[in-house]
């Protein structure tokens, strides 16, 4: 579900190609619209950006389950957890169907696990805000699946064919999950004062890291222009979050509630939603760590790790003794 | 760092009367726990009746580097296929 572009490091554009050579035809298929696939040459620098970003994306899914995994023994009717269940068990199968894709580029789970576990790895930083009320769960179907699926749905066309596939199975998952969200607040809006209260707390605080999401503004993406060429992109950062913001704002007013934004205007000559400056220290802050939950993210991934330890060697040494025995019936 | 479980690909028929379709791949300690798995990564809304897997390894595959050799020698014949044939309108049934 979450893809986000993180932009923050990596390396140099490959440089201009020679039109015969291997980068050369390799860039005129992409032109064409081909898809590659995993046996198919391809420069370093597209495998290693892949790897990246697809593992970022998978890491993302599987960390995302945790703040609303908070809210399943809460949930306020069996039906609510019914719902929330399924959407956290979607979560962990696009994390799945995202580290599958990225094997393909050569690198192993073990080594994606490792890399998230030791805090090597980056992954969306709207899973280090924690979720205090039940309208939480609300506003993050609302507003994080729907900023999710404003940047998924372009990696549908990804020139990365695994990805792509991965893409279109997750995007197809994903719409209930930003349907019931703001299901979920749209009963909270026509409910108690206590529960509209609770509803424009819940946008207050999920607003602004929601359209982090999208990442740095174009000004300060180092990727973008490379990743556009290589068609792993289709929009940049701040094309899609003027989209989810102009889409979302009239949301917001139908469920009667104000976006947390004093400079907000519709803007007749673009016909644009105008927003006031995005704090890009916090986005920064959050993304090196230091946010409200990245020390009790990671923490839970481990103790998660750690504690299903024993459940895999078991696994592993049933499959062992099940080949001796066969081996020895043969 | 754990060696990873053997990777299996996964196929699934989405209803009975349809090919078995690949679907995607997935980590397990045998096939048994393949099936397990596929069911709940790749069939959590009934996407399908049946599901096979198969060890990656197992799997022999082509080489893109020889795709030429190997389908270009189709593209010139034509002839194979029905409408290079010219049949007189009033011919029915052909």
């Amino acid at each position: 579900m979450y893809t986000q572009a993180l932009d923050t490091h990596g390396k140099e554009a490959a440089a201009a190609a020679d039109p015969h050579g291997p980068a050369g035809r390799f860039q005129a298929r992409i032109d064409a619209e081909e898809k590659i696939e995993p046996k198919d040459w391809m420069p370093e620098t597209y495998r290693q950006t892949l790897i990246r970003q697809i593992s970022q994306h998978a890491h993302s899914e599987i960390v995302g389950m945790l703040p609303e995994g908070n809210w399943i023994t809460r949930a306020p009717s069996l039906k609510r957890k019914a719902v929330l269940i399924a959407k956290v068990q979607d979560e962990g199968g696009h994390g799945m169907y995202l580290y599958s894709a990225a094997e393909t580029l050569g690198i192993t789970r073990a080594e994606m696990l490792e890399q998230l576990l030791t805090g090597a790895a980056k992954y969306s930083s709207i899973f280090n805000y924690p979720t205090l009320s039940w309208a939480d769960v609300g506003a993050i179907g609302w507003l994080v699946d729907g900023a999710a699926i404003m940047n998924q749905i372009p990696i549908c066309r990804c020139s990365y064919g695994p990805y792509a596939r991965a893409m279109v199975r997750i995007c197809k998952e994903e719409s209930f999950h930003q349907r019931q969200g703001f299901e979920i607040m749209l009963m909270l809006a026509q409910g108690s004062h206590a529960q509209r209260v609770m509803a424009q707390d819940a946008l207050n605080r999920w607003w602004w890291p929601s359209l982090m999401m999208f990442g740095p503004s174009d000004a300060d993406s180092k990727h973008t222009a490379q990743s556009m060429r290589w068609k792993i992109k289709r929009f940049t950062n701040d094309e899609l979050r003027q989209k989810f913001i102009d889409i979302t704002v009239p949301q917001a007013h139908y469920l009667g509630l104000t976006i947390p934004d004093e400079a907000l205007r519709w803007d007749e000559a673009t016909q644009h939603y105008q927003i006031g400056p995005i704090d890009w220290n916090e986005f920064h802050t959050v993304l090196r760590g230091n946010g409200p939950c990245n020390r009790e993210r990671l923490e839970a991934r481990r103790a998660a790790h750690e504690a299903g330890r024993w459940v895999r060697e078991a696994a592993a040494a049933h499959a062992a003794k099940e080949r001796a025995r066969a081996a020895q019936a043969a | 760092m754990s060696e990873d479980w053997p990777l299996f690909e996964v196929f699934i028929r989405s209803r009975s009367g349809l090919e078995h379709k690949h679907v995607g791949s997935l980590h397990a300690t045998d096939a048994r726990m393949a099936i397990e798995h596929a069911r709940d990564v790749y069939t959590r809304r009934q996407e399908g009746v049946s599901i096979w897997v198969v060890r990656s390894v197992d799997i022999v595959a082509s080489d893109p580097e020889e795709a030429d050799a190997l389908f270009e020698p189709a593209r010139d014949k034509v002839y194979r296929h029905p409408t290079f044939y010219a049949i007189p309108e009033e011919v029915k049934n052909l």
